[in-house]
């Protein structure tokens, strides 16, 4: 795999390389390393099985067993998979829908945070809890009732059902990041814009959003990977074919009659190669947001 | 699975009034800022106050979907105390936790230091950060993708794993992975610990490059061995991001879904049966819709219990260390 973009560092590790000329590797460091590796590869093993078994006929499968690289070529599997799923549909499904979610989750989340971290409301400490709550509940617990109101309101296999619910559940986080992240915003900047006589909303646009533009775009990455990832609520809200995303559409012809075994192979390709490509584009910003989440 | 990376919040400087905003516009009111939380506010009210409160109502009735909810009092949840399949759905979460929380951490903790320590610092920061990207692979997909992506494997007629003993000679040990009551649960067990590992690996490995390398000099020096360090300094010192990956992982297993659905739909029988798959089947497959209400609810309750024992216990030990000090 692109191993040139995989194994860029995260941070420069200076102390490390200094290190390094000390110290050569002891034959216990070899053993480590190899256990390591084998440790890797294991991880690595079922998406190799993957990758060969969607190439090849259910015949070849048969003879040459799941480790054999195919004897020919075969795209049958993928492209009958592909036709049956109606896959670019899917995937347009999953994209516009997993957009909209992370444009209108991070408005809602500056709005929110600008509010708590900025304007430093009333009673704000229970406005940040009530969002980290929401953000904890199990996605059960609000089912039933939103699949009746969505009912009621027309919009039950609706993809717009699923944008407004995740649109909330993300802007939760969001929510809470972004009001801790706006609580240390420099205090110069927010005085020499009142000074200048610019207003609230003139500032949060001239002022704050420019300025917080990488934790920005940081948030939008991971609320459109998230909201592609989800499961439940799409699954429940997106009954018919046409509406579903990848994931849905893929989960429910797992066990159909009609997949044979490398269709089925092919179909999980299919549901790993749309989330690897985003990986791969966003992979310095994705290290970058999960690490800082936690370090912080 | 799409972990929530989790922020605390930053700690403010204290020079500034508490209730006075941090933007000195005069003559505008303190309570205008409030417009700007209005949309916020009523899309969290819609879409999850009034579905949480009422699905804590609906667990009070008696409600098939069709006639409305019909009150019943406590009926669901004394027979949700005397429901075998729920008592075996959360043992099985305590089995998810294993699988999701204790495993991955114990295990990324180790792969992470010595990733950092050994491999990072003797073969080259190359080396370590490809490996750690193998590791954090799985963690890229949709949850439901990774159960596929095994479930393909472990198929009970000519799925991989089985032909594969049975080329090495080992075909006797041929098996249903997920359709016999005593693998299923350890199967997907092993799907979880594969999808989970790479989480705890990356955060940790970010918390390592931040701990002063003087001490583990110092203790080098002192004659501390590799493992004598690795437990008074690297555990210590990384103690914040332990924390961290233990709440949102121990939360995310207390609600693991997909991966039950691709893998096995809580079977055979109820050995993988968990509380959230419970309460969706109750809802759309049974049409108890009260019963599953109650499912719900206890779930929620559970998370809140975790979520608030989690946050006193970081917080008792922060203060227990400042006293320290």
């Amino acid at each position: 795999m692109s191993a040139s973009v995989l194994n860029r560092p995260t941070a420069p590790a200076p102390r490390a390389k200094k290190r390094k000329l000390r110290n050569s590797p002891t034959g216990v460091d070899w053993l480590i390393l190899a256990l390591a590796v084998i440790g890797a590869v294991a991880i690595a093993f079922p998406f190799l099985l993957i990758l060969i078994n969607s190439f090849k006929s259910p015949e070849d499968y048969a003879t040459g067993g799941p480790l054999a690289l195919p004897t020919a070529l075969y795209f049958d599997g993928i492209t009958t998979f592909w036709e049956r799923v109606n896959f670019p549909q899917k995937l347009w499904n999953s994209i516009w829908i997993s957009g909209s979610v992370a444009f209108l989750a991070v408005l809602i989340s500056l709005l929110n945070a600008f509010a708590i971290g900025i304007g430093r409301v009333r009673g704000r400490t229970w406005v940040i809890v009530a969002f980290l709550f929401a953000n904890l509940l199990p996605q059960e617990a609000l089912l039933y009732p939103l699949y009746f109101m969505f009912k009621e309101l027309g919009l039950y296999n609706n993809p717009w059902s699923v944008v407004i619910i995740f649109t909330v559940i993300q802007s939760a986080f969001g929510t809470y990041l972004l009001s801790s992240v706006f609580g240390t915003f420099p205090k110069e900047i927010l005085e020499a814009s009142a000074l200048d006589g610019a207003s609230r909303w003139t500032t949060l646009w001239r002022v704050i959003v420019p300025i917080s533009r990488p934790t920005l775009s940081v948030l939008v990455i991971f609320f459109f990977i998230w909201t592609w990832n989800e499961f439940l609520i799409p699954l429940t809200f997106l009954v018919s074919n046409e509406n579903q995303t990848v994931p849905v559409a893929i989960s429910v012809l797992q066990g159909d009659r009609l997949m044979d075994v490398t269709t089925t192979s092919a179909s999980a390709l299919l549901g790993v190669i749309p989330t690897l490509i985003f990986f791969l584009i966003f992979q310095r910003t994705l290290t970058r947001g999960i690490t800082a989440g936690a370090v912080k | 699975m799409a972990s929530v990376p989790f922020v605390r919040e930053a700690r403010r400087r204290s020079a500034s009034p508490a209730e006075i905003s941090a933007f000195p516009d005069r003559g505008s009111n303190q309570a205008g800022w409030w417009l700007y939380l209005i949309p916020g506010l009523l899309l969290l009210t819609f879409i999850v106050i009034i579905p949480l409160l009422w699905n804590v109502y609906l667990s009070f009735t008696e409600y098939r979907g069709i006639k409305p909810p019909e009150f019943i009092g406590l009926a669901n949840w004394i027979e949700l105390a005397g429901d075998k399949d729920f008592w075996a759905s959360f043992r099985n979460t305590i089995a998810m936790i294993i699988a999701m929380v204790l495993v991955p951490t114990g295990l990324g903790l180790l792969i992470a230091a010595v990733l950092f320590d050994i491999i990072g610092k003797k073969f080259g920061g190359r080396a370590a950060s490809f490996l750690r990207a193998t590791y954090y692979l799985p963690q890229i997909l949709p949850v439901v993708i990774a159960g596929i992506v095994i479930g393909w494997i472990l198929r009970p007629q000519n799925g991989a794993l089985n032909e594969i003993l049975e080329s090495i000679g080992l075909g006797a040990f041929a098996h249903n992975w997920l359709g016999s009551p005593d693998t299923a649960l350890l199967s997907v067990m092993g799907v979880l610990v594969w999808v989970q590992l790479g989480y705890p690996v990356v955060i940790f490995m970010a918390a390592l490059q931040r701990v002063d390398p003087e001490l583990y000099e110092a203790a080098e020096l002192d004659g501390a061995g590799w493992f004598a360090r690795f437990r008074a300094i690297t555990l210590g010192q990384i103690r914040p991001e332990v924390f961290v990956v233990t709440l949102t992982t121990t939360i995310a297993a207390l609600k693991v879904f997909g991966p039950i659905y691709v893998l096995t739909r809580g079977g055979p029988g109820s050995s993988t049966l968990v509380p959230s798959y419970y309460a969706y089947s109750e809802f759309f497959q049974s049409q108890q819709v009260g019963y599953g209400a109650t499912i719900a609810t206890a779930l929620t309750l559970l998370i809140g219990v975790v979520a608030v024992f989690f946050i006193r216990a970081q917080t008792s030990v922060e203060r227990k260390e400042r006293a320290g000090l």
